[in-house]
């Protein structure tokens, strides 16, 4: 029998909850391990191999200090999969990306917040290092995950559904939450999670990235019609693709909810920063 | 007796998030002995500021995978506190069902996943999938149960979807609430076996008294509102948390410390136990009993057995909830209305399976986040975690230095510690005195 290959996890700035979605997939389908051997996993295991061949990333970067961590597993990796919004489009932790990072670190951890906690604005892995193969999503969906992880071991290239979640959302027979009055961004977001937030009554939020050739203009008219203001839509626009947002330039929708004031910086905190003795 | 110990766990697993276990023992004195904390932080609390309040709930979920339906539901009650809104029965029952249905998949994660392969000798549940096979399907079975019933009223565990300000966006169909009553049913036997597993493993003895705090309701052990109780004493309303938390930047260190009565405390299965152990279920506390845990416990490492109590009595807890959800059916009901006013401010609280959580927003009268501050459990156990540590050095110091390495590891796990929670303490440096 041919070796297994060997396969990675690893997690930068995330809530860990893509790697719990493959914890989870493993209890219906405990066969995955008869066709792969994880060598690190941090969360799950001990044991700890650096030999992988392909290592699934998790979490935004979001320190300088992080980046030759990346660096040293891209040199090991044959194959470099983004496990999910985080890695895939710096997602929710790009929230932060709005005010200077030194502003943002004093708001939280007061006047010693910005020696104490490294931080610069966070990316997807793609900006640090060069990425195979991309699994989106907030979390990532398991099934896409079995899917992209079978193709990998066939030796294939994954593709991503190019299409919007409104073709899945036709598909499970939803009523259009749009129609209905409720906000839904299902009409520029990238399908693949089977429409799954708005087969639950609540409306897609983008967390798997932009459909391609995603229509803006006509989504922001879409949502005014809602009776959402201009603020209210960016900070739906931005949820989890501030950072894209960024990237693109025009006609990306960036301002601060708050105020007109793009730069305005962030308040004194009553609320989160410490007392100091 | 051995001179100079040096152990240095240099990215703890099995355990969410990363943390890092140094220990320096010179001439059989502790020169350093601490829990670091090296995870990238986050700023969840300036993320919240100018959102929408519509968006706090699906935010905040995002601070932790494992406790994704707990934090929700306390950002939720905050946002229903300052907002005024009224929940209705079915509402309060359903959210119930979600949070029980996350703390049986954390806590069976945490004890069968991380906790039990110490005992078994293996280095994780993978070796165990070939030595112990229905030990994991066994796990993996009951975590499926416990994820389903979290997707069955909110859409998915990690992330809730249907959980919304004031309600639901989504109810399940009523053949689906009876196939998971089935099932609850039927997972009984694997309680039973889970506790018969449990209550063979050589528990390590130690001991030291501590506070512990949790949240505690008049007449059930429950996990959602309720008051600020202290085994010290003390009783508070959840607004009061501040005076519980008295989260400071200490001179010697870079953390947020919290510290109540006494210069800290304990939070998560172990602190509800020793309060609210009365108002387990009759199974629950059987289970209680033969798992040799009995209040007040002052042992750290038997936060793992109360988790197995705690999933005895949840399990029980949901066979009655899903009997009352088929006895009155579900209505479509609409999220309960808001009320916005200038600067309405409002507190929210769960018992998540790590320990109380703390949500405080400040919300304008146009809908958006003034303020935030989250508080969570892991945060408020590192003060504890790392005097233990210090008490528990010295009774280990002839073991050679894996033994005292396994026991610290041990010992870190057992609080269950969930370190990608990152709000609020993150590079701590514990100084030995």
């Amino acid at each position: 029998m041919a070796t297994k290959p060997k396969i990675a996890f690893f997690d930068f700035t995330s809530c860990e909850g893509c790697q719990l979605t493959v914890v989870d997939l493993l209890q219906t389908h405990l066969g995955l391990l008869d066709l792969v051997e994880i060598v690190q996993f941090r969360e799950a295991m001990s044991e700890k191999g650096e030999d992988f061949q392909i290592a699934f990333i998790e979490g935004s970067c979001s320190r300088k200090s992080d980046e030759a961590r990346l660096q040293t597993i891209r040199e090991q990796a044959v194959v470099v999969v983004a496990l999910g919004a985080c890695a895939h489009l710096g997602g929710i932790n790009a929230l932060k990306n709005y005010w200077p990072i030194e502003n943002v670190q004093t708001y939280v951890y007061g006047k010693h917040g910005k020696d104490a906690y490294e931080s610069y604005p966070a990316r997807p892995i793609s900006a640090v290092i060069k990425v195979d193969a991309v699994i989106p999503g907030c979390p990532i969906d398991r099934h896409e995950f079995l899917r992209i992880v079978q193709l990998l071991l066939q030796g294939r290239k994954p593709r991503l559904p190019d299409y919007p979640l409104c073709v899945e959302c036709k598909f499970k027979e939803n009523a259009c939450l749009n129609t209905l009055g409720k906000p839904c961004l299902g009409p520029i977001t990238r399908a693949g999670c089977g429409a799954i937030c708005p087969s639950f009554g609540d409306g897609c939020e983008g967390c798997r990235g932009w459909a391609p050739e995603a229509n803006f203009a006509y989504m922001r008219e879409i949502l005014r019609g809602h009776g959402l203001s201009d603020a209210d839509i960016d900070a739906r626009f931005t949820m989890f693709n501030h950072y894209q947002l960024q990237q693109m330039g025009e006609p990306a929708p960036v301002t601060t909810p708050l105020g007109p004031n793009k730069t305005a910086p962030l308040p004194t905190s009553a609320f989160a920063a410490p007392k100091e003795d | 007796m051995t001179e100079n110990i040096k152990v240095n766990v240099h990215h703890v697993t099995r355990v969410e998030g990363h943390g890092n276990i140094v220990v320096d023992v010179r001439a059989g004195t502790i020169e350093k002995c601490e829990l670091q904390i090296v995870e990238t932080p986050r700023f969840f609390e300036a993320m919240l500021h100018g959102r929408p309040y519509t968006q706090a709930s699906h935010i905040t979920s995002r601070i932790c995978g494992i406790c994704a339906c707990g934090h929700a539901t306390a950002s939720l009650r905050a946002t229903e506190r300052a907002l005024q809104v009224k929940l209705s029965e079915q509402t309060i029952r359903l959210r119930r069902l979600v949070f029980h249905g996350e703390l049986l998949d954390s806590h069976i994660l945490h004890v069968y996943m991380l906790v039990a392969p110490d005992f078994l000798g293996v280095g994780s549940v993978i070796p165990l999938a070939t030595s112990h096979p229905e030990v994991v399907k066994r796990a993996l079975r009951m975590k499926q149960f416990a994820g389903d019933l979290c997707a069955a009223f909110a859409g998915r565990h990690t992330h809730p979807i249907a959980m919304t300000v004031g309600g639901f966006t989504q109810f399940p169909a009523l053949s689906k609430v009876e196939e998971l009553r089935e099932r609850a049913e039927a997972l009984l036997a694997d309680v039973d076996a889970t506790v018969e597993l449990f209550g063979s493993l050589p528990w390590p003895s130690f001991e030291r008294e501590t506070e512990y705090v949790a949240l505690v309701q008049p007449d059930y052990y429950g996990f959602i509102d309720g008051e600020i109780g202290s085994t010290d004493g003390d009783t508070l309303p959840v607004d009061q948390y501040r005076a519980v938390t008295n989260e400071r930047l200490a001179p010697h260190s870079t953390a947020k410390h919290t510290a109540f009565n006494r210069d800290s405390y304990m939070v998560g299965a172990l602190a509800r136990y020793n309060l609210k152990h009365q108002h387990l279920h009759p199974r629950a506390k059987a289970a209680a009993a033969h798992l040799g845990l009995s209040a007040p416990c002052y042992n750290p490492f038997l936060n793992s057995t109360a988790q197995v109590v705690e999933i005895v009595h949840c399990v029980d807890d949901v066979i009655l909830l899903l009997d009352e959800v088929l006895k009155r059916g579900i209505a479509w009901e609409k999220p309960g209305p808001v009320t916005l006013a200038p600067g309405a401010r409002g507190v929210g609280a769960c018992d998540v399976p790590r320990g109380i959580l703390f949500h405080e927003y400040q919300i304008s009268e146009n809908g958006l986040i003034e303020e935030a501050n989250c508080v969570i459990p892991t945060g408020q156990n590192l003060g504890n975690i790392d005097r233990d540590m210090r008490a528990l050095v010295p009774t280990l110091l002839t073991e050679p230095e894996d033994s005292i390495r396994l026991k610290m590891e041990m010992l870190v796990r057992a609080y269950d510690p969930c370190i990608s929670c990152s709000t609020h303490f993150l590079n701590v440096e514990f100084v030995g005195k």
